[in-house]
């Protein structure tokens, strides 16, 4: 069971919760149960083709998924996995 | 150009930056005869013109062409109450001028664009970026990737801030992280969502700290590392962050040229932009008035926040959050006529969208939210 830090522009899909505890053994089964339990974030996550957002990188740790086997990298039970999605705010 | 020097003011004025050696006398001339550009005098730009002319650097410029108002004052220390009105360059340049005399502050009063970035940028050693939209963003970062200047990058959101540095030689850009940008709608901005004051304060003084080392050259850049900072959990993190593999070496293979940022990032051009079209779903908010005031038949709902409800309401109108509606939806009569509204309009056009899939034939929206009816019915209503 990984811990999953939910960043603040989507935990109006997670009840509020800043970080989730989900199951699985790659990324792609935790963010799969994760939208599972949360069904409202999958299309924040995801494109229609089920790929996920160019705006939203994973990290599991510190490393980007990118550049480790992305939704195939895998997830021991003491990883954290951040989603960090891109904001844009500042001058106004 | 010869060589700088300080007059016996600055070396009093610098003495504590004289006296250690991470800056020195070096140091000090360093930053003086260094330029930086500062996109935005906003909520990371303030602390960031501020501290940045205290420290000494040489030239700064300032790119804005916003005018302050109140609801700036909350975070962008460098405008004050007396500047309300006044273009923010002016009251950002009297600012800087005040605490430091010696630097040399270039305005330039313009929304920075493809046609200008570059000719803009090249004049500066560096760039730092505190601007507040995604088009801006990568147009700052595409330049800066094709002029070989670093951009020294900060954001923020509601209670959340991240900080890096970009485009310097070897290391990754805003693209590296973002590849493209989300669609209009799905990231809410500051003026949606609200940002703590003091956040932008915090993260625009990370991003001045990066500017000032990476002038004197001196310890670790944020280069290749994401940092994140939480004000709410009071954490920050670290992400590492890596140049693209298809840019080896050189410039971001992305990026062959500046392009048009409002279509990259799908948004329509102002000029292009169609009027907003009254549909007979719409309703005023004097029509709502007048309507309420003869003691017709039909349902008001105001569908935002219950924090923003207890701002300002209207007593006629029954909350239910936007977000709650799905759930909520059967605690409404299907053939009653209903009225959504919100703080500007957008949400509730929402709001009627789904009531409407929902199977509620007579719904409308009131056109300009809570914010029209302030002007338009009852002027005691706080806008906020």
């Amino acid at each position: 069971m990984a811990k999953v830090l939910i960043p603040t522009p989507l935990r109006q899909f997670t009840d509020k919760q800043d970080a989730v505890i989900a199951a699985g053994s790659t990324v792609g089964e935790v963010l799969g149960a994760l939208t599972a339990q949360f069904p409202a974030l999958r299309n924040n996550l995801y494109n229609a083709e089920g790929k996920l957002r160019s705006f939203v990188n994973v990290y599991v740790n510190d490393e980007d998924i990118r550049y480790l086997d992305k939704d195939a990298t895998a997830v021991k039970d003491s990883d954290t996995l951040s989603i960090v999605p891109s904001i844009a705010g500042g001058r106004s | 150009m010869s060589a700088p020097t300080l007059s016996n003011e600055e070396v009093l004025r610098y003495s504590r930056h004289l006296i250690m050696p991470e800056v020195g006398m070096e140091g000090q001339l360093k930053l003086k005869s260094s330029s930086v550009l500062l996109v935005g005098t906003g909520g990371l730009g303030a602390p960031l013109g501020m501290y940045l002319a205290a420290a000494g650097i040489g030239r700064i410029g300032v790119v804005d062409f916003d005018v302050v108002d109140h609801t700036n004052l909350q975070r962008q220390v460098i405008h004050g109450t007396k500047d309300v009105g006044r273009p923010k360059i002016d009251s950002a340049y009297d600012r800087m001028m005040d605490i430091n005399p010696n630097v040399q502050i270039i305005k330039h009063e313009v929304a920075l664009t493809s046609e200008n970035a570059l000719e803009i940028i090249k004049d500066y050693d560096l760039v730092v970026d505190g601007t507040d939209n995604f088009p801006t963003r990568y147009l700052v970062n595409d330049a800066c990737v094709l002029l070989g200047k670093p951009n020294v990058y900060g954001s923020i959101f509601r209670f959340e801030g991240q900080a890096s540095v970009f485009a310097t030689d070897d290391g990754p850009c805003y693209r590296c992280l973002y590849p493209e940008p989300p669609p209009p709608g799905l990231v809410p901005s500051c003026a949606e969502g609200g940002v703590l004051g003091i956040l932008p304060g915090v993260v625009g003084l990370i991003q001045a700290t990066e500017v000032v080392k990476i002038i004197l050259g001196k310890g670790d850049s944020l280069k290749g590392r994401l940092m994140l900072y939480d004000a709410l959990g009071m954490r920050f993190r670290e992400l590492k962050l890596r140049r693209d593999p298809a840019c080896p070496t050189g410039q971001c293979s992305r990026i062959k040229g500046l392009i048009d940022y409002q279509e990259f990032c799908g948004m329509p051009h102002a000029q292009e932009a169609p009027a907003p079209v009254v549909t007979d779903a719409d309703i005023t908010p004097k029509e709502v008035s007048e309507r309420l005031a003869r003691g017709d038949r039909f349902v008001l709902i105001d569908v935002r926040e219950v924090h923003e409800h207890q701002i300002c309401n209207i007593p006629a109108a029954q909350l239910i959050p936007l977000g709650d509606l799905p759930k909520r939806a059967n605690e409404l009569d299907p053939a009653a006529e209903i009225i959504c509204h919100c703080k500007s309009g957008m949400r509730s056009a929402k709001a009627c969208d789904f009531l409407r899939q929902a199977g509620f034939r007579h719904v409308r929206n009131m056109k300009g939210g809570i914010l029209a009816w302030s002007d338009q019915v009852d002027p005691s209503v706080p806008k906020y």
